[in-house]
């Protein structure tokens, strides 16, 4: 974009943002008419004039600009954080525009003032010479910095801040105190108390998971890579499911199989009479649903990295005369060691989000993501008992996650180096094979029970207590339609939650992508002083756990100025934020693969940076923007973590509804609901694969799809 | 004209390019040579404006470039891999620039089917580029960059992607067409021979300066230091101590030993001379005065035969065409020069 038509645009938002835009969210008055009587708004609003008329008058201002529009941006969001609602309005506040002052939460009008800051200062930039001196480079670098800034450091500020504060009153022993907690750390059970800290029950579960899951999956990929079975397609099916149901869907097949009355405990209680117990709520039923859930993903990371072993090293250890079971112990292990700690890792850090589980499962087992959501949702409403358990999450995310980076984020294992490299991949010791085998089949065959249950649970009468008759029962009740006099009426229990949903995914997934890649261009391709902090920020937002990010949102965007608690917005942000890293990965890989002189070339014959965007690098780009497009909506359709905390009767999710289905006990119809997701979801990406697979330009597609950890 | 008025590139703590100055004459095929990492592609990019210097000027045609971006400078480039976008044919990609520039579609296309008739690609408009032979798509990217009409052409390492078979051809088509449109091209390569073959004036570059500039002729026949002398072609620097001889000859003393040999430029004293292999003699007519040498090695490579021989001079490299009777390894021969150049 010009540099003349950006100031242009940038005015016109500013002109709209004082008239005829209400200032205010629900209100109908505009800026200007609000100035006589709110001296507070001046100085944010004469600055962005001042800006805006800068900017067309002259066309060489470049720091004038950014410093303008730059103190607009923070006076106009300090003065919407001071002045709150009359009981939260900052005493500097009230001391300066006397006392009982409040405004509501910003509306169109302050928004679109947010918005013309925005583009002043990226026009700015772009005049001083920074950004290559491209608008649009300047634009994307300014307005994600600023959006970052807003909807993930803000609310996670908030949540910072929150632990300080006791009954008003900020204070540091308060928050020493929260953090300390016996609750999160006690060590009582090992004394022959009751409990442990929940921060040692989370580790625990989380630690369990990460190894168990690792095993399994290396015994499931050692046999298809290595077990010369013909047909390995099973394996690679069943490691798809987990990515697009639910994460709490295993909970309640289990509840079926393990329960009071579930399937297995009536059959061992019949035949054996082994007495019906409630074993599965808790540790063992938690740890069993999270290692069925991750197992196929762990499955996935450790059959690529096998694959990424070249024959010939194993070969060229086998004809120096090492036996199956020392090539193995000597070459393919070590060879393997990045791929098992990034599966041990990353099970170990899914545990730690993992809410939807613990919840239906957990019983008196606490974990930290059940913990908070209770602080804030349960009899009591303590924010600062949840900010302190939401930071206690967060450290041993972020700690897990650094750890993972320093193991083996840098060190370089690939064997195969672009080369073709005949040769065929050892076959596993005799010894081994019947080891694998023994663990892989049964539980291959114990995840498609799970699976089965869900589907068949749904056309069955109560399957949690044994009644096998066939039944549309359960699907009538979710999703009647009837025809009326006023056409069709979606009369069941389900449909509003559905349509939400889907609303929901269909408006986040497309934004959540372009956003993405658009991000992933800049940081592949431009560079600029702030990019690596920039980008270790965006791929950071990827670390903070579900739980975490609700905490903040809920409480961060209840008050002026950005209220927006309750709404459908609330839920698309959150989706877009906690989404995006995602598509900034996938583009950054299909990027790497896209040659750089392509864009150069593209410079060289006149085009300027948003035309080779949009000519050369984003239909390139296809592949990894649909594969960006397929994570985000299968991501808006199954999470349940963040969302719990932002849904509202108007706006109620899919996954949610189904969590209270299981609390109130209707288990049948949860499972009908859930097979009628996983369904829609498979239907999602077998579309979307036929239109990535349209889309193929003799390249490998980059594979986000199949990309793990959320 | 392209003008480089003591221009540096800095990388982090590598200066890729330092204070280099050169003015490149309209019209003329200059190539920049050097060893890889001596700088001469970022000086192409600084000329195209894909990099922008840390310090000094840059002038095209008389105007300031200095920190323009690329898209601006109506300089064309044809890239090392040709850059030919995948998912557009071959006319498409012709005519991208003129798209990108404004013209209406239409007329874009017809000019790029135009220049591709020019070049001897009729017919092949339709095709991806992924279709094309690698000549083929060289020609296309040639013609993406001619369609422009471009103030100054730009190739990087444009033969390197080419078989040894096709590279003298499309050389030549480079420097024909340079010559029938009067271009100003820069033209990068790390090839001494290539350099030789094309250009009006070469710039050596070493570590981010320039060694030499001047014409084939002049770099190959005086080379400013050995540098520049082993890069053009192979070189044997000997010390010896000059005196005027007879018939035009110098008189070069080395040890005790004494010969006849025509110089490039006129030198006395103490000096470090650089000869061909070439211009080594192995067999001397008797009577005349030579160093002697054992043949250490002799290789037989098809056109000549590779002789390293030890001398009292240190240990010289040879050549001599395989339609003289060749020398064995082991054979003692008294060794002459045809001719020497005195370093600076």
């Amino acid at each position: 974009m010009s540099s003349v038509r950006l100031a242009w645009a940038a005015a016109l938002v500013f002109a709209v943002a004082l008239f005829p835009l209400p200032w205010y969210a629900g209100r109908s008055t505009a800026a200007l008419f609000l100035l006589h009587d709110r001296p507070w708004l001046w100085p944010g609003l004469a600055c962005l004039a001042a800006a805006a008329v800068t900017a067309l008058v002259v066309p060489r201002s470049g720091r004038w600009l950014v410093a303008l529009a730059g103190a607009a941006l923070v006076l106009l969001l300090l003065q919407g954080i001071a002045i709150g609602l009359p009981t939260t309005t900052w005493p500097i506040a009230a001391a300066l525009f006397g006392t009982g002052i409040g405004q509501p939460a910003f509306g169109l009008g302050a928004a679109s003032a947010i918005v013309a800051a925005t583009l002043l200062i990226a026009l700015g930039f772009a005049r001083a010479r920074a950004f290559n001196a491209d608008t649009t480079v300047a634009l994307i670098a300014v307005a994600g910095g600023i959006s970052l800034g807003l909807f993930v450091f803000l609310p996670l500020l908030r949540v910072l801040l929150d632990v300080f504060v006791e009954a008003g009153r900020f204070s540091v022993a308060v928050a020493l105190d929260r953090l300390a907690a016996a609750e999160a750390w006690g060590l009582a059970c090992l004394a022959g108390g009751v409990r442990c800290g929940v921060v040692w029950n989370t580790l625990l579960l989380a630690t369990l998971t990460g190894v168990l899951s690792t095993l399994l999956g290396l015994a499931l990929a050692l046999l298809e890579t290595r077990g010369g079975l013909a047909r390995t397609g099973v394996f690679r099916a069943l490691a798809v499911l987990p990515l697009i149901t639910p994460p709490f869907v295993v909970s309640l097949s289990l509840i079926v199989l393990f329960g009071r009355t579930g399937i297995v405990t009536t059959i061992l209680w019949e035949l054996f009479d082994i007495p019906r117990t409630r074993w599965i709520y808790g540790l063992p039923g938690v740890l069993l649903a999270q290692v069925l859930s991750q197992t196929p993903i762990a499955f996935l990371l450790l059959s690529a990295g096998l694959r990424a072993i070249a024959p010939s090293l194993e070969e060229a250890a086998a004809t120096m005369g090492a036996r199956p079971a020392r090539v193995f112990a000597t070459v393919t292990l070590p060879l393997l060691r990045p791929a098992l700690a990034n599966a041990a890792l990353l099970g170990f850090v899914e545990s730690l989000g993992d809410f939807g589980n613990p919840l239906v499962l957990g019983g008196e087992f606490d974990v930290l993501a059940t913990r908070i959501f209770f602080a804030i949702a349960g009899a009591r409403h303590e924010p600062g008992r949840a900010a302190a358990l939401a930071i206690l999450l967060l450290g041993l995310t972020l700690g897990a996650f650094w750890l993972q980076e320093r193991w083996v984020g840098r060190r370089q294992y690939t064997t195969i180096a672009g080369k073709g490299d005949a040769g065929i991949p050892a076959p596993l010791p005799v010894g081994l094979h019947r080891l694998v085998s023994a663990l892989a089949w049964p539980w291959a065959a114990f995840t498609a029970i799970v699976y089965a249950i869900i589907l068949f649970g749904a056309f069955v009468h109560d399957i949690g207590r044994f009644d096998l008759t066939f039944t549309w029962r359960h699907f009538i009740e979710g999703f009647a339609i009837e025809r009326s006099d006023f056409g069709l009426h979606f009369r069941g229990a389900a449909w509003d939650s559905l349509f939400t949903t889907l609303e929901v995914a269909a408006i986040s997934a497309p934004i959540t992508a372009f956003v993405g890649i658009l991000l992933a261009w800049l940081f592949a391709r431009t560079s600029f002083r702030g990019k690596s902090t920039l980008e270790f920020v965006t791929l950071l937002t990827f670390a903070i756990p579900g739980t975490v990010v609700g905490v903040a949102y809920v409480t961060a965007f209840n008050v002026p100025p950005l209220e927006i608690t309750g709404t459908g917005l609330i839920l698309i942000l959150c989706f877009v934020f906690r989404n995006m890293p995602v598509g900034v990965r996938g583009g950054l890989a299909a990027l790497a693969q896209i040659d750089r002189s392509l864009d150069e070339a593209s410079a060289t014959m006149g085009a300027d940076a948003a035309t080779t965007l949009r000519r050369v690098v984003l239909p390139l780009l296809r592949p990894a923007i649909v594969a960006a497009l397929a994570y985000a909506f299968v991501q808006a359709m199954t999470a349940v973590s963040a969302v719990i905390f932002l849904v509202s009767a108007r706006h109620n999710m899919a996954t949610v509804y189904i969590v209270g289905r299981v609390e109130a006990g209707e288990i049948s119809l949860a499972i009908a609901y859930s097979s009628v997701l996983i369904v829609l979801m498979l239907v999602v990406i077998l579309v979307i694969d036929r239109v990535v697979g349209a889309a193929r330009l003799g390249r490998r597609t980059a594979a986000p799809l199949l990309r793990v950890g959320a | 004209m392209i003008r480089f008025d003591s221009v540096s590139k800095v990388f982090g703590a590598t200066r890729a390019v330092d204070r280099v100055s050169f003015t490149l004459a309209e019209g003329t095929l200059t190539t920049l040579l050097g060893p890889s990492g001596c700088g001469k592609t970022t000086t192409l990019r600084l000329i195209a404006g894909l990099e922008l210097p840390t310090e000094g000027r840059i002038e095209i045609e008389g105007r300031d470039v200095t920190a323009m971006p690329a898209a601006e400078r109506r300089v064309a480039m044809v890239f090392q891999s040709y850059a030919l976008f995948p998912h557009m044919s071959v006319r498409e990609n012709v005519a991208y620039g003129l798209i990108v520039g404004g013209m209406a579609k239409r007329a874009a296309l017809a000019r790029a089917e135009e220049m591709l008739d020019t070049l001897g690609l009729a017919g092949l408009g339709d095709r991806q580029p992924s279709a094309l032979s690698g000549g083929q798509q060289q020609r296309v990217a040639v013609a993406r960059a001619l369609v422009l009409r471009p103030r100054v052409l730009l190739f990087d390492e444009p033969l390197s992607n080419l078989d040894a078979r096709l590279r003298r051809r499309v050389r030549e088509d480079i420097r024909d067409l340079q010559r029938r449109l009067g271009l100003t091209v820069v033209y990068v390569t790390h090839d001494q021979a290539e350099a030789l073959a094309v250009s009006d004036v070469v710039v050596v570059m070493r570590e981010g300066r320039i060694a030499q500039i001047g014409s084939p002729r002049d770099l190959y026949e005086s080379p400013a230091d050995p540098f520049v002398a082993d890069f053009m072609g192979e070189a044997n620097v000997i010390e010896g101590e000059l005196s005027p001889g007879r018939d035009g000859l110098a008189r070069l003393a080395i040890g005790n030993h004494t010969l006849d040999v025509a110089l490039t430029r006129q030198a006395v004293g103490r000096v470090r001379l650089a000869i061909r292999p070439e211009a080594i003699r192995l067999a001397l007519p008797d009577g005349e005065a030579g160093l002697p040498g054992t043949v250490q090695r002799a290789v037989f490579v098809g056109a000549h035969i590779e002789y390293e021989i030890d001398t009292p001079a240190g240990q010289l490299f040879a050549t001599a065409p395989s339609t003289e009777p060749p020398v064995s390894a082991g054979a003692t021969v008294f060794v002459g020069f045809r001719r020497a150049i005195p370093l600076g």
